[in-house]
């Protein structure tokens, strides 16, 4: 019901004419709960699509473990001088960056569920895990 | 420096100007692999000699900038300048030609380059390979059909090898030559004379100086195994942006300034990232090189762009 368009609702209670009279309250009580129900699901949404942010620094991922729910966009931020890159070495799905120079993002979208490694294809020895739920 | 040193007819005169240039940097000679002082008597000696001179220019990281730095296309522009007033008979490029691997940033070194007006032998850095295994940088620089990209010519009676060592690095970073690459050499060097003075370049050192940061080769020792037999071998390389040498019997190496910018030095600080220098201060850590070959004798002078 929270979705349904502004002009149906009136419908809606003249459908539920036996109980209108004793629901008002409550109708108007949920019509309330439903108004704000988009900010709350922009909420939620915002929340479940919510970027977390691996900074690159140092020559190293922070943070080096990153656990997100499956649906997330992990984003990474270049914060070095050097150029480096996100590449999967592990995991159900791969990605791969192009160079990012300093100040650069990339993000991917993890859609399926498990652990995730990757790498900088510049440094090698850079390491990250990303676990999603 | 006012005068250039040609690669014949080394007069006294010249050399003394020769030993005053090589004192404004690192001035080191090698004669079958041992390092020795320059003493005027064996200059004029070396005179009597034929000679080759040519030019290393490494890591010139076009795209590359940080705050306040200068950009890495004037530097190497300016570095370029430097070495074409030195004439050598040609150059080589270690590589990180590029920053990011990107095309407009190959043409723009391209187009730099051009002003040292002479040919230019080029090997990809790690830089020059991000996303494509090198494909641009093959396209524009290769030799011998592009990838994979090692080769070797040679010239006045030294034969020069461009080995390939940034297309697949180890897990900790390191360089990495893969057997294929290490079977070519083999077959490249089996039927020369172990006189034949050889002189090998490539972007990542092929010695351990700090693996830690990936400054090594990992596949290195059957190279060197194969190497080792020659009465002088010269090995050039760049990626740590300043000058570091090593003898090991009758093995050279030298790592390269870079043109660009300074890098610390192994080990020191968090990571190998650009080195943060005051303005007036970081053209005495760019730099070139000159090498002269008189007979068996290698001459590597390093001059920063201060």
């Amino acid at each position: 019901m929270k979705h349904l368009p502004r002009w149906r609702r009136p419908f809606f209670a003249l459908a539920a004419l036996p109980l209108a009279i004793v629901c008002t309250s409550a109708l108007l009580h949920r019509g309330q709960v439903a108004a704000a129900s988009p900010a709350a699901a922009a909420a939620a949404a915002a929340a479940s699509t919510m970027k977390p942010a691996i900074a690159i620094s140092n020559y190293s991922f922070h943070p080096g473990i990153l656990t997100v729910r499956k649906g997330s966009t992990v984003i990474w931020v270049n914060r070095d001088d050097d150029v480096h890159t996100i590449k999967s070495t592990d995991g159900p799905e791969a990605f791969n960056s192009p160079a990012l120079d300093t100040g650069s993002r990339f993000g991917f979208t993890f859609h399926q569920a498990g652990t995730y490694r990757y790498t900088c294809s510049v440094h090698p020895y850079m390491h990250g895990v990303i676990v999603v739920r | 420096m006012s005068k250039v040193i040609g690669s014949k007819g080394l007069g006294r005169r010249q050399a003394m100007q020769h030993l005053l240039w090589g004192g404004a940097g690192l001035l080191w000679t090698f004669a079958g692999g041992v390092p020795r002082a320059l003493r005027l008597g064996g200059e004029a000696e070396a005179a009597e000699m034929r000679g080759l001179t040519f030019g290393q220019i490494s890591d010139s990281h076009i795209g590359f900038k940080a705050g306040a730095h200068p950009s890495a296309e004037d530097t190497l522009s300016e570095a370029v300048g430097r070495m074409a007033a030195l004439k050598p008979g040609f150059v080589i490029h270690t590589g990180d030609v590029s920053h990011l691997s990107a095309a407009g940033q190959f043409a723009t070194a391209a187009e730099i380059m051009r002003g040292v007006k002479r040919e230019v032998f080029y090997v990809p850095g790690e830089h020059d390979t991000i996303g494509d295994d090198g494909k641009l940088f093959f396209e524009r620089f290769g030799r011998g059909g592009g990838s994979p990209g090692w080769y070797s010519f040679d010239t006045q009676g030294v034969h020069f090898v461009g080995l390939v060592n940034v297309l697949k690095l180890t897990q900790t970073g390191l360089g990495w030559l893969g057997p294929e690459q290490l079977q070519w050499l083999d077959q490249d060097l089996r039927h020369r004379g172990a006189s034949t003075p050889i002189v090998v370049f490539a972007h990542m050192p092929m010695w351990s100086i700090y693996p830690q940061w990936g400054w090594g080769t990992d596949d290195a020792a059957p190279a060197l195994a194969a190497l080792r037999r020659f009465g002088s071998v010269t090995i050039l390389n760049g990626h740590i942006h300043q000058v570091i040498q090593k003898v090991e019997g009758t093995v050279t190496y030298h790592t390269a300034y870079s043109t660009a910018f300074p890098q610390p030095a192994p080990g020191v600080g968090p990571g190998p990232g650009p080195l943060k220098v005051p303005a007036d201060k970081l053209k005495a850590l760019l730099g070139i090189r000159r090498l002269d070959l008189v007979a068996d004798r290698m001459t590597v002078a390093d001059t920063t762009l201060a």
